[in-house]
């Protein structure tokens, strides 16, 4: 599959938290304040590309041929634990003002499932390297643009005063739904 | 099969440790940077610390009670250059007023460049001690009393109320915790710590372990919680548990240097073991009417035919003419704030009440 489609696809039409709502949990609880959001959302994205290109290398150059195929969740998790920690090292070092931007969600990320998600997606498709790093970077483009887009609707929200026993989750939950519904209506275009 | 995925699975973890470790070693290594102080010294110190621990390091003092976790606030100083802005962690601490004025929380700020930092002058006057114990007795369940001979310098002069910081080793590393002097200010030679063993806590149960003639560590004074020497007014103190030690010290100041000052010294404590010192403040009490004592306890004693009850109701029930006392008050954060509001209510003000929270 071409790669601009993988990227488009991975952005709009599949977009990894309203088609397949995955990532759910900072989803709902960091979309309050649209810059905490779109911290979440940058961090997403850099981790979810370097791990799941990480996580190709390591599946195809040792795990395959070694035929331990099986261990590949195991693996996963424990790679994306690592590059995480290397990232906060190196943030750390170079960046102090971001690594304090990103201060918890960057650790939280290790447990998202969007990011074990879209390393497991891309070896269930059988991309190719260059075909996964698309997928991967596009999804969390995807991840980003759907919390901003939440977050400004939440911001709305103050005003609108929905029915209180929807609560804050709830109507959060229910506005995703109809987000989704919008994003998909793009699935004529392309799709994964 | 499982032997390979055993050994695979295991090396990967290994390979996985060894890379972050030396990552962390290779690039966490910030050089050496300059650090100015009060913009006339200079010294040279290694990157990647907290700045509370290179001025350690360096033999500058900085109150800290809590220990570098950030919660005291004791360790703010103003980093005029190379800090950046405060971090999350010290606006909980820190108010907006000052974090505008440049004050940064020492055990928070991590020294990465060359920085430039003032230090109050009387800081600068805390030095460390190397003493000797002599003598180390259990006075309740779990607190102890232990006094420390001065051995280099051979004396300490501190004022009634204040703390030094113990020192002691972790992993072959140091920390250190805050402590009380209960001793009088004039016996200069030798302190007294009161030590409440804390389970798993490093420094009380590191003291509790130590012997006459081990050697201990320690730098001070520090603390801006001590008796006002030239007020005439009269003295409130409230004691919780171990809070007793810095006002004992202050009642031992009082006995000697100002007795014509009235004194009210109120105790609370759980049962009638954990009222450690009782008799030395019965005899006070007996030495002059100006020393009224009143200990109290919370739980059910059939030995006690005192007061009973926590210790802010005993003061709002003997306290009077509040308007021209001042108080110190040393326990727990729930006593603090509750005798401060008794205290309020009977008149003393606000900038009177002087406390020291643990």
């Amino acid at each position: 599959m071409n790669l601009a489609l993988i990227l488009f696809a991975s952005i709009i039409t599949s977009n990894i938290a309203l088609t397949y709502f995955l990532g759910m949990c900072p989803f709902v609880s960091i979309s309050k304040n649209i810059r905490v959001a779109s911290g979440m959302g940058i961090a997403v994205t850099i981790v979810m590309t370097v791990t799941a290109s990480a996580n190709w290398l390591i599946l195809n150059k040792v795990l395959i041929p070694m035929g331990l195929q099986y261990l590949q969740f195991l693996v996963f998790i424990i790679t994306i634990a690592t590059l995480v920690q290397i990232i906060e090292i190196f943030l750390d070092r170079f960046s102090p003002a971001l690594y304090h931007a990103f201060g918890i969600f960057l650790p939280l990320i290790t447990v998202n499932c969007a990011i074990l998600g879209v390393s497991l997606f891309a070896m269930l498709r059988v991309y190719t390297f260059w075909q996964t790093v698309a997928f991967a970077f596009g999804s969390g483009i995807g991840w980003f643009l759907a919390i901003i887009a939440i977050g400004g609707l939440r911001k709305k929200l103050m005003f609108a005063d929905p029915p209180e026993n929807f609560g804050a989750a709830g109507i959060t939950a229910i506005l995703a739904g109809i987000m989704a519904l919008a994003f998909i209506g793009f699935t004529g275009i392309a799709s994964l | 099969m499982i032997l390979k995925s055993l050994i695979f699975i295991n090396g990967f973890a290994l390979f996985i440790g060894f890379l972050i470790l030396f990552l962390d070693k290779v690039i966490s290594r910030y050089g050496t940077v300059t650090i100015t102080l009060n913009s006339e010294k200079e010294f040279k110190a290694e990157g990647g610390k907290s700045l509370l621990r290179v001025l350690f390091e360096n033999k500058y003092f900085i109150p800290s009670a809590c220990g570098g976790k950030g919660t005291c606030g004791y360790c703010k100083l103003v980093v005029s250059e190379g800090g950046g802005e405060a971090l999350p962690t010290e606006s909980l601490v820190l108010t907006p007023k000052e974090i505008r004025q440049g004050y940064r929380m020492s055990c928070q700020l991590k020294v990465r460049s060359d920085m430039a930092i003032y230090i109050p002058p009387e800081y600068l006057e805390i030095k460390e001690y190397t003493g000797e114990i002599v003598s180390t007795e259990l006075v309740t369940s779990d607190i102890r009393e232990i006094k420390i001979k001065l051995v280099e310098p051979e004396s300490i002069s501190f004022k009634p109320g204040q703390y030094v910081q113990i020192r002691f080793d972790v992993d072959g590393d140091f920390d250190y915790r805050a402590y009380s002097v209960a001793s009088h200010p004039d016996t200069q030679g030798e302190i007294e710590i009161n030590v409440k063993l804390i389970p798993e806590g490093l420094g009380s149960t590191y003291l509790h372990a130590l012997r006459p003639g081990d050697t201990v560590y320690f730098s001070g004074p520090y603390g801006d919680f001590f008796l006002n020497t030239d007020s005439k007014r009269k003295i409130v103190c409230c004691a919780g548990g171990v809070g007793l030690a810095p006002l004992k010290a202050i009642a031992r100041y009082w006995l000697t240097h100002a007795s014509n000052r009235e004194i009210e010294f109120y105790f609370g404590s759980r049962t009638t073991k954990d009222l450690y010192d009782h008799s030395m403040f019965e005899e006070m009490a007996g030495k002059s009417p100006n020393f009224k004592y009143f200990p109290a306890l919370s739980d059910e004693d059939p030995e006690w035919d005192g007061e009973r009850g926590f210790i802010h109701t005993i003061i709002d029930r003997h306290l009077e003419g509040g308007y021209k006392a001042e108080a110190y008050l040393c326990g727990p954060p729930i006593m603090i704030d509750a005798v401060t509001d008794v205290l309020l209510s009977k008149g003393v003000p606000q900038e009177r009440i002087l406390y020291d929270k643990f």
